[in-house]
């Protein structure tokens, strides 16, 4: 089964979720009052979740092809060419983007950020330290000073531990 | 309407909204020339800067500023290096490439910058004459209407816009649908599917979403396949002049693709990518057989057709946002979105309640038409410089401003997380060949249709306005009919096409 029918599968439970959730268990809660209304909050989710899972199966059954092969369209990347992506680059970039929402509040902005911009382009295979260094504290820098004065947005700039 | 003009000048020319034009322009340009970044993702992280203006009207208008900024840079590399960073300028480097190769790339920049420029200008007269007309028309529009409206808005984004697949653009539409049920709303005071998540009570947060589809995916894309990032030397770029026989060639062409650029901006779901590649199908079809062979090899009317043509569909897609509320593209989704967050609802009303923001913004598209033909033209081979900047600064630079987007937006470390939750999905939906601007759009417009259904629930007691008011049940109809014609007519065109060959 291709990619696109997997994901529509997930999706179609993503829905039936949803679905139980807005059929079943949300009126529960409900106020006597608001039943008297015609409309109730769950009224919209449950028309969504009937066409998103009829939606879905139609995807997941296969019912609708697409009328063009895709690798007819240049900007479609196949992900049959996933083995030719960098995909470790990627996967790295995605942790050190975990790693500084998690350190921005402990580490301050300006170690937290020099920090990720380094790694970062050494992730991405540059080895020019000294070059890289700069870079980035300039950068941090302008970007503290525009946020913390200009717009008035509070970040903090130091570790934790040294008060601030 | 002119006293309307004249509140517009008066907002559109006070010095700050001017740097504001400026400044989104070069910003624009500036990111718009990096292949691979689209002019959504250049606004989904300007976003964060516009909201914190805390002024509408400059908000809108830089923002503008950048979108055309983005268009007019993507253009310029789709010249130069055969890399669109937009998909509206693909079409342009058709013939901009084969010229920029011939060594003509400063002739080929004048051109483009004078059709954006006549097709910029030519949509903003456009919009000053159709916006006021859609509006009184949008005024008699009751909750019915409108939740009509915005489901055939929705069916067209997803006929149109999808990759011919109607079906995952639907649910996409509907998944962003249901995104926008997440958290407390204001019709019912209770909070939804937040799965008891304190995080989730206010529901996601539309910059990290917008991040997260576009932005995201795009630098990750550009981390995966080093190709589509091809940076390097955009060689000298000289004799920006034109001659007058050139010019009076391209002029019919200009008039042309303005109009016609125009108003499939106006479609929803259609736009600047759709725009210019129609447009330059009909400048080849109807060119003297002469010309024709030369399309394709460096024609200036080939060139100046798309870029006509993408520059008068960004002023087009503004058509209805202004006087519907209803963005008709991922752009002006996200434009929506942020005019949302600064507290203004666009719309019919958006006319009578702040016709300063209104008329400032088409005022403003003039200017920056300007600005792009005079300030950002001669500045462009100092501009093309970075191109050359590598890839290993420039992306970890992408990825730092989406998190900074999301992380200003809502001042909580957690909407990073989410941010890095959904770009995954983003890119592993793109992969998957799933649009994504329909999820974009249909979340922002969640809660707008939510609000106008339960309305009319609440009004004829039930769903009988559906029948009872005969334009809802036309609109419907209508988008009845977008969704299943095209599914329908590939369904015969493929049973046509296996009967054939079943016949050999």
């Amino acid at each position: 089964m291709a990619l696109d029918r997997w994901i529509g599968l997930i999706l179609l439970g993503i829905f039936a979720a949803y679905g139980y959730a807005a059929w079943f268990t949300m009126d529960g809660s409900l106020a006597p009052f608001m039943q008297r209304n015609p409309i109730w909050p769950s009224t919209f989710p449950k028309v969504l979740s009937v066409m998103g899972i009829i939606v879905a199966l139609i995807i997941v059954l296969g019912l609708e092809k697409s009328d063009k092969p895709r690798e007819e369209n240049p900007s479609v990347i196949v992900y049959r060419q996933l083995k030719e992506f960098k995909l470790g680059q990627a996967g790295l970039l995605l942790g050190l983007m975990v790693a500084y929402a998690l350190l921005l509040r402990p580490a301050g902005f300006i170690l937290a950020t020099v920090g990720f911009l380094v790694i970062g382009s050494a992730i991405l295979g540059e080895r020019r330290w000294i070059i890289m260094l700069i870079v980035a504290g300039l950068a941090t820098g302008i970007v503290w000073y525009l946020v913390q004065v200009v717009l008035g947005i509070f970040l903090r700039p130091l570790p934790a531990f040294m008060g601030l | 309407m002119l006293e309307g003009i004249l509140i517009g000048l008066q907002t559109a020319f006070s010095i700050q909204n001017l740097l504001m034009v400026i400044g989104g322009c070069l910003i624009g340009t500036f990111i718009g020339m990096l292949p691979g970044l689209g002019p959504m993702s250049i606004i989904a992280i300007m976003i964060p800067v516009a909201i914190s203006l805390g002024d509408p009207s400059a908000a809108l208008i830089l923002l503008a500023g950048v979108y055309y900024g983005a268009i007019f840079g993507g253009s310029t590399s789709s010249i130069l290096l055969n890399a669109p960073g937009v998909a509206g300028t693909v079409a342009t480097s058709f013939d901009g490439y084969p010229m920029a190769r011939d060594g003509k790339a400063g002739k080929a920049l004048t051109i483009a910058a004078i059709a954006s420029f006549c097709g910029g200008s030519i949509g903003a007269i456009l919009l000053m004459i159709f916006a006021p007309m859609l509006s009184s028309v949008a005024l008699l529009f009751h909750s019915a209407e409108y939740f009509a409206l915005m489901v055939v808005g929705l069916s067209a984004i997803a006929a149109f816009a999808g990759t011919g697949q109607v079906a995952k653009a639907i649910l996409m539409t509907l998944l962003g649908l249901i995104m926008a049920t997440v958290g407390e709303g204001a019709l019912f005071n209770m909070p939804r599917f937040t799965m008891g998540l304190m995080d989730l009570q206010s529901g996601f947060a539309f910059i990290t979403l917008a991040m997260a589809m576009f932005a995201l995916p795009e630098a990750l894309y550009l981390v995966m396949d080093p190709a589509r990032s091809k940076s390097g030397q955009s060689g000298d770029i000289k004799d920006l002049r034109i001659t007058r026989a050139e010019a009076k060639s391209i002029a019919p062409v200009i008039g042309r693709q303005s109009l016609q650029g125009f108003f499939i901006g106006v479609l929803p779901g259609a736009g600047a990518t759709i725009a210019s590649f129609l447009g330059y199908a009909v400048e080849r079809n109807i060119a003297p057989e002469k010309e024709k062979q030369e399309f394709g090899k460096g024609s200036i009317k080939g060139l100046a057709a798309p870029e006509t043509a993408n520059n008068a569909a960004c002023t087009g897609s503004f058509v209805p946002l202004l006087t519907l509320g209803i963005p008709g593209s991922g752009t002006t989704a996200i434009l929506l979105g942020a005019l949302i967050a600064l507290n203004v609802t666009p719309g019919p009303r958006l006319m009578v309640d702040d016709p300063q923001i209104f008329w400032a913004v088409i005022i403003s598209m003039y200017i920056g038409n300007l600005v792009l033909l005079i300030l950002n033209l001669p500045l462009i081979p100092y501009i093309a410089k970075i191109l050359a900047v590598p890839r290993n600064f420039l992306i970890p630079f992408i990825l730092f401003f989406t998190l900074m987007g999301a992380y200003i937006g809502q001042n909580n470390a957690t909407e990073l997380l989410l941010l890095v939750g959904f770009g995954i999905c983003a890119t592993i939906l793109r992969f998957a060949d799933y649009p994504l601007a329909p999820l974009l759009i249909g979340f922002i417009l969640g809660g707008m249709l939510e609000d106008n259904f339960s309305r009319s629930m609440q009004l004829y007691d039930g769903v009988s306005f559906i029948w009872e008011r005969p334009m809802t049940l036309g609109l419907l109809i209508i988008a009845a009919l977008l969704v299943i014609l095209p599914s329908y007519r590939a369904r015969r065109a493929r049973a046509r096409a296996t009967g054939v060959a079943d016949g050999d």
